[in-house]
Order: structure tokens, then C-alpha cells, then sequence
């Protein structure tokens, strides 16, 4: 036992030689903060947005624009509390300077504000509350992703342009479902003939469904992140209403992870994205490959918003020679958004939430390999930012 | 010992240039209260609460809401959260305190559940994005915005709150609910109406978390659905458990280890749970009057 | 008319696969004192087990027994390693032990299947649905009210005429009787605890197909799955049944109703969010009024 302890001991020493002699050499990394969720059932999102920055890591051996990064990770276990203690740690103890990672907004509202008051700087790789988005905004606060209503306005104008006439939507009985459903509305002028609010816990939606057949509509829409949709949409089809309606979802509802869950339920779906598997882009070409390669799945919308985070950051720290003391300088090079996004044009609106493009897609079968693929249809907002952005007044 | 180590805490991080430490052990300060506050019906009337995140929300959104319209004097705002948990208790308690056991656990749980879906659906308070607070409340005197100060200030209410809680279960008050707790039948055949006395000591426990969920809302300028949902009352179990059941100061023993385990393991490894979970049943099993009783080392082999 | 039938349908089903959970939690407090909050786990494994089997091509019924068994094995590890040693603890202390045991399960199935949720089909032959008397309702579901009755009844056939279910009723009632008369307890315990998990694997592996496989589902269901056999009163496989069925009803029938019903009252925005909230909440203001109606539940056993 005692001569265990002492190799221990040894052995500690020996690494932190190692590891003070390879600080000697070099200077230490540009530590990065990613506050993300990987425990949980949301834990597959965090892993996905984690694993697409890395990769733009790796593509530069450890560096972003040239600059040595070390990024910290930790589990905020989807507890806005946790993300917050977190956020301190990584402020005062580490003096980290640059954050990202936080995947769900209720976790967001509670670092970003603590983050930007300090002076750092978050850029978020995947929420985008409304709350910061007008009057909240914040001169170091910027979004990768998309405000958090966009995804669902692009959803109601495609039902609008499928021509569906009587729609059911559903989402779960909280703010966010209820933003939800609101941008939906904001760009679907049909006739919503029920609206079905949900439980955040809820693993049975037979009662919803019996209403949803009752209510005769031809299409619906949902919102219902992760597994939740995973249950409704098998739920749903079980009960033969694909056969009379459209559904058309926000792509929180259709990517990849829940088509390899649902299998053949998830067949002549309709939804809209920012980001598709199939964007032509040489960016998003290389991206895609080398995702794969290197982790063995197919890559979603979380996995592009961090690869995308990364290649933002890069596009900054490279401008400034990786020292963020120079905020002002590093904040101009974060606005140009002079890097090759995975969906194309991008840029950055007033508010510093991305103006980009959104895109229609249908789930069909590969004629070769009779696989089930998210195949992009068309465009179907273009350059769209968000209806917050007029309220806000950057300082 | 401790006590010491907690005054000097403030100076010795700013000597040593770690603000974060203050930080930290206000956090545990803040959650060791409700730890407290649990472990005295727990503990000493063996009522084992597990809704206890309610009064812990019910004192934090009240600080939230009244901060909302403009209320931010911590003389009304506090006293206003106290007793907006104590109500809540006393209604909860009334209805609950005639049943025992796991019948006790569950409707504690199922008024917990109600408070949180509240909560959740309510829009005006911010549903599941929380409500934020724009600043902290104003106290005469002290400035709450320094973290020192309302690091003292939380110390301070905790000890307060340990004495109160120390008088009262040294009192007949606590002989009777330790009474209660062996033989209901005879504490009643004695002539003591238990249920009265069961029903302050649920009060008081559900004020004392008021008390600390109003300080959480003042620590992290937020309050949000969390605070209420059934993890956090499994959380302040598990703190007044880890500590050892019915030594009020274990409780914070309790709070202190498993928050640092929390925020060590998890800066450690992505896989925390795992240590966490294996590490919590190690001392279960093997730990019996839990980490206050093995420290104490009193009669544990 | 046929939508109100299909909607108890719906309760129906509900309620008999929280039964198949609610059944080895009452049986495993009934008999051995103990509070499993790990019950759940055990559920999440079989569905996984099931989804995996299946996914390698094995045929339904043989992934469910492959979802079964691997729970039932689960369990008698779980027995023997850390609930043996619970039996004469506080409730609190198998609170907190079984608590550390679901962050254990979780974390492994994480590692072990990854975080992505895994699939499961509907095996072909019973996809689609039934029509009946004006009513069309997914075959699934009728097989998942079937196998949930068959299971009903086998346990009560278990409990009420086999040597095993003399011990099991004696064991909850007199255990000193039992263990006086030659009966080797610890084995007795363990068997039971293993048929708790099968049933657990069971309903994971039935309602794999038809939810999202992943890891946590254990706990959505177990906080209902208590409910339940609080309100029917511990340790009590009739109770457990009862109340079972109870929380399926007024679950199913709150999230029909509740918000339909606020239409004529209030505005159509607030109904509807409100009716939500309400439907939410509905099982726990059951259990609530059951208990302070009936402190012990509405079938209360023993003295225990």
C-alpha cells in the first residue's frame, strides 16, 4: 500500500514536471469556456455542438486562427444554476475571457448576462432568447445559430407555401413552446384549428392524438425538442395520421439523430433549416466528411452551430493575434463574420443574431441505398433576421 | 474550527486572489440553510419531506416578483418570503401531516409538483426562462452588492437560524416531536397534541428554506423553475442524509461535500455521475449515521 | 361517443403499463420494506436490451424476452450486491442508495449505447390499426392492453395459488412466521426483487417501439409509477392495479378534457395554456385528495 502511495506520488511529479516543462516552451493556450449539456436526456445536443467545434480544432492541430486554444468543458446537467456556477468558476478562477457552449436558453438567460457583465465575451453556438435579442442585447453577447423564433416562422411560411389549409400545433406548456408556436403563427395565415399545449416530462400523447384525429386538420407542425418528438412522431404515425396529414417541423424535430430513432415513421416529412447534410458549399463538403470520419455518425444542425462557433472564433482570434485584451479590435473581427460558414452566406444583423438563409427539406428514401436521408427542397426564407433586432441599441 | 475557517474565508481569498472561493461557499452557505431547515423535521420528527424545493422557489420568486414591482427593501422583501414559505408549509402540513411514512414522502412530493408545474405555466413570472433581478435588494447599512457583505450576511442568517433551531429542539418543543417521532400514541396518551407540534416544526422548515430561497434569488440575481422541481428537494434529502440525519450542523457538512463533489467531478469528467452515484452509495452503505456521525467518529466501529 | 371510448382506451392503456412497473415497487416495499427508486432504471435497461436485440435482427417477441431477462438479471445483481444490505436501514437510507444507483445507471447506459436515443420499430404485423364500431385505434396499443391484463392476471394467479405466492403474501404480513418455518428469506427476496425488474424490462421493452429509447426515460415514468401505488395503497398488488389505472384515466382523461372544457370559460390563448398546466398537475391532485382522504391509500395492507 505504502509503495503504491509513494509511486503515486512519483508519478504526479513526473507529470507536473512534464506538464510545467511544456508551459516553459510555449505560451500557455487561449483557455476557451464551453458551458454545454451533456448529461440528461438533452445530453446527445451538448456532445454533437462539443464534437463540431473540436473538429475545427483539429483541422488546425489545437489552434483557432493560428492561436493555441484549450478549451474547458463542463456539464451544466441542463440547470441554469449549475451553467451559473460554472460560468463564475470559469470567470474568476480560470479568468477565461471567452465563452460558449450553452445549448438550452433557460441556462443561457442566466450566464450570459453574468458573462458580458464582466466584460468577456459569448458567442452562442445554439440559442438565441428574444429576451437578448431587443432591448437585452449586448455588444459582446453574439448568436451563431438563429433567434430563437426564426426556425419556427420558417416553419409556418412552408406550411404556407405547401398550401395547407387547417393545421394542429403542438408544443410543450412552457415559454419556449409558446414562442414557438407564436413564430409559427407570425408567418402562417391559415386556420390553426387546435392548439395542444403539452408536459415537459410527457411520455404518452394518446389523449393529444385522439383530439388531433377529432379535429379533421390536414397538416400539423410541433414543437417538441429531442425525445419528446421522438415519442410523438412514433405515436403519432401508430395511429395512422400520417395518412391524412402534412407534417412539417422545425429542425429541432428532424435531424438526424431523430430519423435514426424513429426509422421508417420519420419517411415524406416536412421541415425547414438552416443548415442541410447537402448544402453545396465547399465549406460544409469538408465539414461533413471529416465529421464523419472522425466520430462515426452523421452530423446534425448542433454539430454545424459548433463547427461554425469554432470557425467564427478563429475568423476573430486570428485578427488579433489571439489576444483578447484588444476587445474592441476582436469584437469588430467577430461582426464581419469573416469566416466560410457550413450554410452559406452569413452575417451578422444589428443585434449581432445571424441574418442568413432558411431552407426547406423532405425526409425521402435513397433510391441506391434505400436509406431514409434529409434532402434540402429549396430556399425558403432568404436573408432573414429576426423581429427583435429593431428594439435593440448596441452601445 | 470551521466557524473560524469561515470568517477568515473572505480576506484569505482576497490575499490569495481567489474571489472565487467567496463565491463557492455562499452558494453552499445559501443551500446548507435549506439543508438545515429540512434536517430539523427530518431529522427530529422524522418527517421526511420531499417537496421541500417548493418553500426553497415559493421564498425566491417572491424576492423575483416583488423586485418585478419595484420592491426592493430587504426588510419587507425578506420577511415577505418567509412568510409567503410558511404559509405555503402550513397549508401543505395541514393536509399532509396525517399521513406517515412513504405516504408523507409522496403527498410532500405531489404539493412540490403542483408549485413547480405552477411555476412552469406561469408566463407573468417568466415560465421556464426564470425571472431575472436587476439588482440586489437593498439592505440598510450593508451593501449586498459586495460579494463579502452578502457572504456574511448569508453566514450570519444560517448561525441564526442553526440557534433557532438548536433552542427549539432542545426545548420541550423538540421532546415532543422526538417524542412523536418513537410513539406517536403515547406523546398523544401524555396529553400532547403531536399534530400541533409536527405542524410548527413543518412551518418553521418550510420558513427557514423561504428564508434561503430568498437569499439564492439575492446570490444569483435569478430564480427559475429549477429551484422547485423534485431533484432539488432529492438534493437537500441527499445533503441532510450525506451529513447524518438530526445534527442540524451535519446538514451543512452534508451540503458542503456534495456540492463540492458536484462541481469537482464534473470539472474532473463528463461521466461525474458515475463517481457521484458510486461515491454516494459507498457512504451509505458503509457510513451509517452519515458523514457528520463517522467524523464525529461517536460509537461507529 | 367513439372519441370519449377512445380516450379510456387510452387511460386503459396507460394504466396497465404503469402497472407493470407499480406491480414490482409494491411488491419489493410489500415484502422487503424497501423503497427502490432505481425501479426505473431497470425499466430504462429493458428498453434498451429490447431496441438493441431488435436492431440486430432478432424478432420482437425475442428482443422483449431478450429486454425481460436482461432487467430480471439486473435486478439479482442489484439484490445482491447493494439491496441486500438496505432491508433493515431507514427508508432514507434506500432512498439515497437507490437515488446514487440511478446516477450509476444512467451514466453506464450512456456509456454503454451512447446518448443519441436508440430505435425501435413496431414489428410489421402490427403496425396500423383496428377499426371497430366506428373506432379506429393502433393495433400496438390494443397488444399493449392485452400483454399488460395477461401479466394482471398471471400475478394474481402467482399470488393467490402457487407455494411462492403463500410465501410472498406471508412474507409481507409475518415475516418471522416465515423465516420460523424453514423458509430461506434471503432467497425468497431475491427471486421476488428479480420478477419486480422482469416486469420493469417487460414494460420497457413493450413501450420501446412506440417512445423515445434514452437515457432518463426511467425517470419520467417513476415519479407516476409511485403515484400510483401510493394511491392504491403499499404493497398491495390489487391496490397497486387500482391505482394504477387511476393515474392512467385521469392523466389521459386531464389532457383530453381539461382543456376542452376551459374553452367555453376562458380566453381560447389562456384555456389552452392553462389547461396544459391543469392536465400536469391533475395525478398529483389525485394522490393528494386520496391521501387526505385515505392516509394509507384506498387498499392499505398489513400494519405496515
Amino acid at each position: 500500500m505504502l509503495t503504491f502511495a509513494r509511486a503515486s506520488v512519483a508519478a504526479l511529479l513526473v507529470l507536473s514536471l512534464a506538464g510545467s516543462a511544456a508551459f516553459a516552451a510555449d505560451p500557455p493556450p487561449l483557455k476557451i469556456g464551453m458551458i454545454t449539456t451533456l448529461s440528461t436526456a438533452g445530453g446527445y445536443l451538448g456532445e454533437d455542438m462539443r464534437d463540431g467545434f473540436q473538429l475545427a480544432i483539429d483541422e488546425e492541430h489545437g489552434k483557432l486562427g493560428g492561436v493555441p486554444v484549450q478549451v474547458i468543458v463542463e456539464d451544466d446537467g441542463l440547470k441554469p444554476a449549475n451553467g451559473k456556477q460554472i460560468a463564475s468558476k470559469f470567470l474568476l478562477q480560470d479568468k477565461i475571457q471567452l465563452f460558449t457552449g450553452i445549448i438550452y436558453s433557460n441556462v443561457a438567460l442566466q450566464v450570459v448576462p453574468d458573462v458580458v457583465e464582466a466584460g468577456a465575451f459569448y458567442v452562442s453556438p445554439n440559442s438565441g432568447p428574444s429576451q437578448l435579442a431587443g432591448k437585452g442585447c449586448n455588444k459582446n453577447f453574439f448568436v451563431v445559430s438563429w433567434q430563437n423564433d426564426t426556425p419556427h416562422e420558417a416553419t409556418g411560411q412552408y406550411a404556407q407555401y405547401l398550401g395547407i389549409k387547417k393545421m394542429v400545433v403542438v408544443a410543450p406548456n412552457y415559454t419556449t413552446g409558446k414562442d414557438a408556436i407564436n413564430g409559427f403563427k407570425r408567418t402562417y395565415h391559415g386556420q390553426i384549428v387546435e392548439e395542444i399545449y403539452t408536459a415537459l416530462d410527457q411520455t404518452d400523447y394518446s389523449a393529444e392524438l385522439a383530439r388531433i384525429r377529432a379535429a379533421n386538420a390536414d397538416g400539423i407542425y410541433y414543437f417538441l425538442p429531442g425525445g419528446l418528438g421522438i415519442s410523438f412522431l412514433k405515436q403519432f404515425t401508430q395511429a395512422g395520421l400520417k395518412k391524412t396529414m402534412k407534417v412539417v417541423l422545425p429542425e429541432f424535430s428532424l435531424e438526424n439523430h431523430v430519423i435514426g430513432a424513429v426509422g421508417n415513421d420519420a419517411e415524406d416529412l416536412y421541415g425547414t433549416a438552416h443548415w442541410l447534410e447537402d448544402l453545396p458549399f465547399a465549406a460544409n463538403k469538408k465539414f461533413v466528411t471529416e465529421y464523419i470520419g472522425k466520430y462515426h455518425r452523421e452530423p446534425t444542425p448542433y454539430a454545424s452551430q459548433g463547427y461554425d462557433t469554432a470557425k467564427l472564433i478563429a475568423s476573430a482570434l486570428r485578427a488579433v493575434n489571439g489576444d483578447l485584451s484588444k476587445a474592441d479590435a476582436f469584437r469588430a473581427a467577430l461582426r464581419k463574420a469573416d469566416f466560410q460558414s457550413t450554410r452559406g452566406a452569413f452575417k451578422f444583423g444589428p443585434n449581432q443574431y445571424p441574418i442568413q438563409d432558411w431552407y426547406s427539406m423532405k425526409v425521402v428514401r435513397d433510391p441506391k441505398t434505400q436509406k431514409l436521408q434529409l434532402r434540402g427542397v429549396g430556399k425558403i426564407m432568404r436573408d432573414t433576421g429576426d423581429v427583435y433586432s429593431g428594439a435593440c441599441k448596441m452601445t | 474550527m470551521t466557524l473560524a475557517l469561515l470568517i477568515a474565508l473572505p480576506p484569505l481569498a482576497a490575499v490569495l486572489d481567489q474571489p472565487f472561493w467567496v463565491n463557492t461557499v455562499t452558494r453552499i452557505l445559501i443551500l446548507a440553510l435549506a439543508a438545515v431547515s429540512l434536517d430539523l423535521i427530518v431529522g427530529y420528527g422524522g418527517l421526511v419531506s420531499f417537496g421541500h424545493a417548493a418553500y426553497f422557489a415559493v421564498g425566491g420568486y417572491t424576492i423575483a416578483v416583488l423586485a418585478q414591482h419595484g420592491i426592493d427593501a430587504a426588510l419587507i422583501a425578506w420577511p415577505a418570503a418567509v412568510v409567503a414559505a410558511a404559509v405555503l408549509a402550513a397549508i401543505v402540513g395541514t393536509l399532509s401531516l396525517r399521513t406517515t411514512g412513504i405516504f408523507f414522502i409522496m403527498i410532500t412530493l405531489a404539493f412540490a409538483q403542483m408549485v413547480f408545474f405552477t411555476l412552469v405555466a406561469v408566463k407573468a413570472w417568466g415560465g421556464n426562462d426564470g425571472l431575472p433581478l436587476d439588482a440586489r435588494s437593498v439592505l440598510p447599512l450593508v451593501n449586498l452588492r459586495d460579494p463579502n457583505a452578502l457572504y456574511f450576511v448569508c453566514l450570519g442568517l444560517l448561525l441564526a437560524f442553526v440557534a433557532l433551531a438548536a433552542q427549539l429542539v432542545e426545548s420541550r418543543f423538540g421532546m415532543v416531536l422526538r417524542g412523536a417521532r418513537s410513539s406517536e400514541r403515547r406523546m398523544l396518551a401524555l396529553g400532547f397534541p403531536t399534530f400541533r407540534y409536527k405542524l410548527v416544526a413543518f412551518v418553521v422548515a418550510g420558513a427557514g428554506a423561504g428564508l434561503a430561497g430568498a437569499l439564492w434569488a439575492e446570490y444569483a440575481r435569478f430564480v427559475s423553475t429549477d429551484m422547485a422541481s423534485w431533484t432539488r428537494s432529492g438534493e437537500f434529502l441527499v445533503m441532510v442524509i450525506l451529513g447524518g440525519l438530526g445534527s442540524l450542523v451535519g446538514a451543512i457538512y452534508g451540503a458542503a461535500v456534495l456540492l463540492g463533489l458536484e462541481s469537482f467531478l464534473a470539472g474532473f469528467t463528463e461521466h461525474w455521475m458515475l463517481l457521484l452515484g458510486a461515491i454516494l452509495l459507498v457512504v451509505v452503505l458503509f457510513a451509517k449515521r452519515g458523514l457528520y456521525g463517522w467524523l464525529a467518529g461517536a460509537n461507529d466501529g | 361517443m367513439s372519441l370519449a371510448i377512445e380516450q379510456i382506451l387510452n387511460g386503459l392503456q396507460f394504466g396497465v403499463m404503469i402497472f407493470l412497473l407499480a406491480a414490482g415497487l409494491t411488491l419489493v416495499f410489500g415484502i422487503m420494506g424497501v423503497i427502490n427508486l432505481a425501479h426505473g432504471s431497470l425499466y430504462m435497461l429493458g428498453a434498451f436490451v429490447a431496441a438493441s436485440a431488435a436492431g440486430r435482427g432478432a424478432p420482437f417477441v425475442l428482443a422483449v424476452l431478450a429486454g425481460a431477462g436482461a432487467a430480471a438479471l439486473a435486478g439479482v445483481v442489484m439484490e445482491l450486491v447493494v439491496i441486500r444490505r438496505l432491508y433493515r436501514r431507514e427508508h432514507l437510507d434506500q432512498v439515497l442508495a437507490t437515488f446514487a444507483l440511478i446516477l450509476i445507471a444512467n451514466d453506464g447506459v450512456a456509456i454503454a449505447w451512447g446518448k443519441t436515443p436508440v430505435r425501435m420499430d413496431v414489428p410489421g404485423a402490427l403496425t396500423g390499426a383496428v377499426t371497430f364500431a366506428g373506432l379506429t385505434y393502433p393495433t400496438y396499443r390494443l397488444l399493449l392492453i392485452a400483454a399488460g391484463l395477461a401479466v394482471a392476471a398471471g400475478l394474481y394467479v402467482l399470488i393467490s395459488r402457487t407455494r411462492l405466492g403463500m410465501l410472498i403474501r406471508a412474507g409481507a404480513t409475518h415475516r418471522e412466521t416465515v423465516a420460523a418455518l424453514g423458509v430461506d428469506i434471503a432467497k425468497l427476496n431475491t427471486i421476488v426483487f428479480a420478477l419486480g425488474a422482469l416486469l420493469a424490462g417487460v414494460a420497457g421493452a413493450l413501450l420501446a417501439p412506440i417512445l423515445a429509447v434514452q437515457v432518463g426515460m426511467g425517470e419520467q415514468i417513476l415519479i407516476l409509477t409511485f403515484v400510483a401505488i401510493v394511491v392504491g395503497g403499499l404493497g398491495s398488488i390489487r391496490g397497486a392495479f387500482i391505482g394504477a389505472l387511476l393515474v392512467g384515466l385521469v392523466d389521459t382523461l386531464g389532457r383530453a378534457y381539461i382543456p376542452v372544457l376551459l374553452k367555453p370559460v376562458a380566453a381560447p390563448a389562456l384555456a389552452d395554456s392553462l389547461g396544459g398546466g391543469l392536465s400536469a398537475i391533475a395525478i398529483y391532485v389525485l394522490m393528494a385528495i386520496v391521501l387526505v382522504w385515505k392516509p394509507r391509500g384506498l387498499f392499505p395492507v398489513g400494519s405496515r
